[in-house]
């Protein structure tokens, strides 16, 4: 439809569908939330290379798989219905942009449905529209390619937003 | 914050008066003039006029140097910033260095993708998103750091804007988005064309029922379509903009030579509806090529220059 630049080349990010229904994904997440045994697993995993490295291999196929993964490490998954913003060829990690088609449409791949929208869609039907709502922080990209399962359960991604009204600094 | 750099365009809105903005694309080409042309005739209609930031990801005249070119006419800029094209060292850099030269307003958004315009194979950046933009920029301000922790001396003070696009799906979280930009620091809000009005309404009543209006000033985006041709162009080619079914007939029902002043008609008559949406502060006119009917427009709709407090902040001028 349009000139195509580096927006079509297979490593641009591209909206993707989650290929597991929101309400499993909420309840999965229960099961995940940290905890000592799950801080003691992450640790006993973080001890060698090896682990870590086939632990973060797995965790890649897994969500590359479901979600389109690109393995940001700092997954913004829970507060985006399970849909991830990663894919969204402008990265946004706080909603979508004003260039959503009447028709759902993203602005860069007009045959490919909005992420954002998408994530609404999942969260609201769960009753969780409003996790969409926090601020998430930048990304930090000397973090790309690491395990984000690891870093959820040591809860060093306990500053990737700040809950609504919060004022704080972005810092 | 201190009120003593408020501008003008800061001044309208807190008086509560009905205020209008406008909006040029500087010029594709080293020429500050073509600049102080554009928006010298705008002067005394206008509260200030937004200075796109290479807009539709096309190559033109900076931002920052535009806005200095209409400060130079008399005219307050509102600089606006996208986050397609720097990271976020750039991004602060250029916020920086607008307060230091007294550019006032700053309107941040995400900025259209390198797709649609004149360097299609360009990187896209989009170090931060719009909402994470203006976070930082209200952190600069009011709590004198950067996004890294270090202080800022002296810290910047400009008034923060954001825009919405009140008609994209998904429409019921339009409101709660323009809800974070608010939490994030925006203080006022252009935005996106508005043709069509119920759904604006529709908007606006959820903007109200979070109280938003409250808490950050709403302009309501508008713009006279000159053509079937740019007709054709809103419909097709601008991201997130939709025309509905009875504008685009009106358009394509008269003769082909009245078109450009019904368009102009049209868009005076939606500035009048919008008037009276509660909780609308003012209309930002977008009328990309024919900046120069602006004043006909606000005319039309009613909104002389007199209407306009052109002495707040006082940005003096012979008439």
């Amino acid at each position: 439809m349009n000139a195509l630049g580096t927006a079509r080349s297979p490593d641009a990010p591209r909206p993707a569908v989650p290929r597991a229904p929101a309400r499993s994904m909420y309840l999965l997440h229960r099961l995940l939330e940290p905890n000592a045994a799950y801080r003691r697993l992450a640790a006993w995993l973080e001890r060698t290379p090896r682990r870590r490295r086939l632990f973060t291999a797995a965790e890649r196929r897994v969500k590359r798989e479901i979600f389109g993964c690109r393995m940001c490490a700092q997954c913004a998954l829970p507060s985006a219905g399970y849909a991830c913003p990663m894919t969204c060829p402008k990265q946004l990690r706080n909603g979508p942009c004003g260039g959503v088609g009447a028709d759902g449409s993203c602005e860069v791949y007009p045959e490919l449905r909005c992420v954002w929208l998408v994530a609404y869609e999942r969260a609201e039907s769960q009753g969780r529209a409003g996790d969409l709502l926090r601020l998430q922080r930048p990304v930090d990209h000397r973090l790309w390619g690491q395990s984000s399962w690891i870093r959820y359960w040591q809860g060093r991604d306990d500053d990737l937003a700040a809950e609504p009204g919060e004022r704080t600094a972005i810092t | 914050m201190s009120d003593a750099n408020a501008g003008r365009f800061r001044a309208a809105l807190e008086s509560g008066a009905f205020t209008a903005t406008a909006e040029i694309g500087p010029p594709r080409g080293a020429d500050a003039e073509a600049v102080r042309r554009k928006v010298a005739p705008l002067r005394d209609w206008v509260a200030a006029v937004n200075i796109t930031d290479n807009q539709g990801a096309s190559v033109r005249l900076a931002n920052w140097a535009g806005s200095l070119a209409a400060m130079s006419a008399g005219v307050e800029p509102i600089m606006q910033l996208t986050c397609r094209d720097r990271n976020r060292i750039a991004l602060q850099s250029d916020l920086l260095g607008a307060a230091a030269l007294g550019i006032p307003n700053i309107l941040i958004m995400t900025g259209d993708h390198p797709r649609f315009g004149d360097h299609a194979a360009a990187k896209p950046v989009f170090d931060l998103d719009s909402v994470q933009l203006l976070w930082t920029a209200r952190t600069m301000r009011d709590h004198g750091r950067l996004m890294s922790g270090r202080t800022l001396s002296p810290a910047p003070n400009w008034f923060l804007g954001g825009v919405e696009n009140p008609s994209a799906p998904p429409v019921n979280f339009r409101a709660g988005r323009l809800g974070k930009k608010v939490d994030a620091g925006a203080q006022f809000v252009q935005t996106q064309y508005v043709f069509d009005v119920g759904a604006f309404r529709r908007w606006m009543a959820q903007v109200r029922d979070l109280g938003l209006h409250e808490r950050c000033h709403i302009l309501a985006g508008v713009g006279p379509i000159a053509s079937l041709r740019a007709l054709n162009h809103l419909e097709r080619h601008v991201p997130g903009v939709q025309v509905p079914a009875d504008v685009a007939r009106r358009l394509r029902g008269v003769p082909a030579d009245r078109t450009g002043e019904e368009g102009i008609s049209l868009c005076a008559e939606i500035i009048s509806e919008l008037r009276q949406v509660p909780g609308v502060a003012g209309v930002h006119v977008m009328a990309v090529g024919q900046e120069h009917r602006v004043p006909d427009i606000l005319r039309q709709a009613g909104l002389g220059p007199a209407t306009h407090p052109t002495a707040l902040g006082g940005t003096a001028h012979a008439g």
